[in-house]
């Protein structure tokens, strides 16, 4: 255990702790109230998740063109991550959706762009998992085509929506909104780096038990 | 340069030349495609008008469908012989294969696209005689773009297992942004008065996106197919 | 003809696929003008080898020479140097004899792929079957064809993976003939093979494997066939007495 992973842990226990509370302690927004402070959640959540995204497609890139097999780890931990995050935005999103305008799902321009970024990450999985021997290249190449497609998403959902008006999000965050805001930011960016160390790590103890395995028999 | 603009002409001519022989994925494709339009039709015409923009996205839906089945049948063939490998033994840069390929993948679409949008202008009534070349630049950029990523994609899977079901679970999400372009684009043609400058941003758009994917496909052809 | 070496060193190579060790460090040179037979029961490696020769897989340890030039340095140019005639034989069903030899003659950058795919056509006595697509070939036919796709660029290093399957005694006979006179010319030929009669006469070396390890030959004298059979026995009884030891 390298020695920043205690103090990330301890510190991550911390800020999870107080989380509640700093949220409770926030204003409340006029028109939504309380169910705005889902927000909290779904807001640093969706950064994390596009923060993963990259990170898996430049670790894929790595791998890809230096062949380098840790990079691949990265890759696969950043991989689970975009999903796992983006499954909390996409269950968050939704539930803030029905209290604010009444339905489940709105073809809001980011939601759908994080669907569509989600859905491309599981496909990274689902090829890891189905595809057989060498599916860690393709996968590899699934992941850096979907990193480079992300403004390309953003771009077409969001002028393919104008032409069903709705009402977007637009957060303005008040003052007291912000510390709150931002601690959570903080909490899930620890969170996440933890996460990604713990979920290499295991990778990289897969590979030395594969090394072990094939050395004992020469 | 000039050896590869020859392989790639080679390897297409190639491939274009085994399937004159039987034209057996021409003809399945092209069927398959009317056969989309025509469930989609049925799907989402009623009392025999159809929905507002139904005909862009018809379009577009069965390009993406019959490309789908076209690569997928296109590389079985390569995978049945493993030609592939012989392929990537010959002594030419590897992205020259690749573009041969991609080429050969067009022409077969374009074939596609030149019975379907006669299709579509019959059956739904739709202008396609408006802005001709808006049309075709719509659907040649992105055809290009969905083809890129298509024979990319195909070419790594011929080893894969799961071949078949995978080839479209990568696809689809990835040409999303090709999709939307392409019958946002084509609905502002196929409107009563044309949107032309709606058509050129969308057009823009497919531009763009050729241009990075094809170059992302040209650098990782090799990485990917080589083990 | 810039690129070209006159040695093939294979250095400690490795190669393993998940868990499955498919080589285990083998180790062997091989000068020109040599047939080299590569022997061994079913699944001892020897396509895997014949994989990473030909610069189509890449070992996971241990390197490959080829002359001075090492595997992953060398470029394009030394896949114009090497053929393989491979298990699957490469070639499109749907095109002629003709057609498949010159699509390879052109895809090569051959000059006057012509005359070279005529010169292919006559060794491979298919000069009067040119024009029928390969899909009526028997299959001798089209081992045949194959193997005169493999050398149309006339390549230092020559890899068969089992040429002689499916071959009838007079095509054997023929295949071997043509080894020998392209051994003569200063190729390097390597042939994995089963057919230890046919080989007989044929290779001028010998590397066994089983199991992913090169075995080491006896040099007595005597039939092909009893020191294969020998070498195989030994090192099961070495492989049975290592697994009592332990």
């Amino acid at each position: 255990m390298s020695r920043v992973f205690v103090p990330l842990v301890l510190a991550a226990m911390v800020l999870f702790a107080s989380a509640p509370l700093v949220v409770a302690g926030a204003p409340f927004e006029q028109t939504m109230g309380l169910v705005q402070k889902i927000f909290y959640y779904h807001v640093p959540s969706a950064m994390l998740m596009f923060v993963s995204a990259f990170v898996c497609g430049i670790a894929s890139a790595v791998y890809l063109f230096r062949r380098s097999a840790a990079a691949d780890r990265v890759a696969v931990a950043a991989g689970e991550l975009v999903v796992l995050f983006g499954l909390i935005v996409l269950v968050t999103g939704p539930l803030w959706a029905r209290k604010a305008w009444g339905v489940w799902w709105e073809w809001d321009a980011r939601l759908t762009s994080s669907l569509l970024l989600w859905m491309i990450y599981l496909a990274y999985l689902l090829v890891r998992r189905f595809g057989g021997p060498g599916s860690e290249k393709l996968a590899g190449a699934m992941a850096l085509f979907g990193m480079a497609n992300v403004p390309f998403v953003y771009v077409s959902v969001n002028y393919w929506r104008t032409l069903h008006p709705k009402t977007s999000v637009v957060m303005t965050l008040a003052p007291g909104m912000r510390a709150a805001f931002w601690f959570c930011v903080a909490a899930f960016a620890i969170l996440y780096v933890l996460l990604l160390t713990l979920r290499k790590r295991l990778e990289d103890r897969q590979a030395t038990v594969e090394q072990l395995y094939l050395a004992t028999e020469d | 340069m000039r050896q590869f603009l020859r392989v790639a002409w080679v390897v297409m001519r190639k491939d274009l030349t085994v399937e004159m022989r039987s034209r057996e994925i021409v003809y399945t494709t092209v069927f398959f495609a009317a056969s989309c339009v025509l469930v989609f039709a049925f799907a989402l015409v009623r009392e025999g008008r159809p929905l507002e923009d139904a005909s862009a996205g018809i379009l577009w839906i069965s390009i993406a469908f019959a490309g789908t089945l076209g690569l997928g049948r296109t590389f079985e063939r390569e995978r049945h012989t493993e030609t592939l490998r012989a392929l990537m033994l010959a002594p030419s840069d590897r992205p020259a294969i690749y573009v041969g390929k991609l080429l050969g993948i067009l022409v077969l679409m374009a074939i596609v696209e030149a019975v379907l949008v006669p299709l579509i202008g019959l059956l739904f009534h739709a202008p396609i005689f408006a802005r001709p070349h808006w049309l075709v630049a719509l659907l040649a950029a992105g055809t290009l773009g969905f083809a890129s990523v298509g024979t990319l994609f195909a070419a790594m899977l011929v080893r894969a297992r799961s071949r078949d079901v995978l080839l479209p679970v990568l696809l689809y999400p990835i040409t999303i942004p090709v999709i939307i372009a392409g019958v946002r684009g084509t609905a502002a043609i196929f409107q009563a008065t044309p949107d032309e400058p709606m058509a050129r941003f969308w057009a823009a758009l497919l531009v763009f996106f050729d241009v990075v994917f094809v170059t992302l496909s040209l650098w990782t052809f090799e990485p990917l197919m080589t083990e | 003809m810039g690129f070209d070496f006159d040695r093939l060193v294979v250095d400690d190579v490795s190669r393993h696929f998940g868990r499955r060790r498919a080589l285990s460090r083998v180790s062997l040179t091989c000068g020109a003008g040599t047939i080299l037979g590569l022997l061994g029961p079913n699944g001892a490696g020897k396509s895997t080898l014949l994989a990473i020769l030909s610069t189509l897989l890449a070992p996971t340890s241990g390197r490959v020479r080829y002359g001075e030039h090492d595997a992953r340095a060398a470029g394009p140019m030394l896949r114009g140097r090497l053929g393989l005639l491979g298990h699957d034989l490469y070639l499109y069903p749907e095109l002629t004899a003709r057609e498949n030899l010159e699509f390879f003659a052109r895809l090569y950058g051959l000059d006057r792929p012509r005359d070279r795919v005529d010169g292919a056509l006559a060794n491979a006595g298919l000069a009067d079957r040119a024009g029928d697509a390969v899909s009526g070939f028997s299959r001798g036919m089209r081992q045949r064809l194959a193997l005169e796709r493999a050398l149309l660029h006339g390549p230092r290093l020559l890899l068969l993976d089992e040429p002689f399957t499916g071959l009838d005694d007079a095509s054997g006979r023929a295949l071997v003939n043509r080894l020998r006179g392209l051994r003569d010319e200063g190729a390097i030929v390597i042939a994995a093979t089963h057919d230890l009669d046919l080989a007989e006469g044929l290779l001028d070396e010998v590397a066994i494997l089983r199991e992913g390890r090169l075995l080491a030959v006896p040099r007595a004298a005597g039939p092909l066939r009893e020191r294969y059979r020998e070498a195989i026995v030994e090192a099961g009884a070495a492989a049975a007495r290592e697994g009592r030891a332990r």
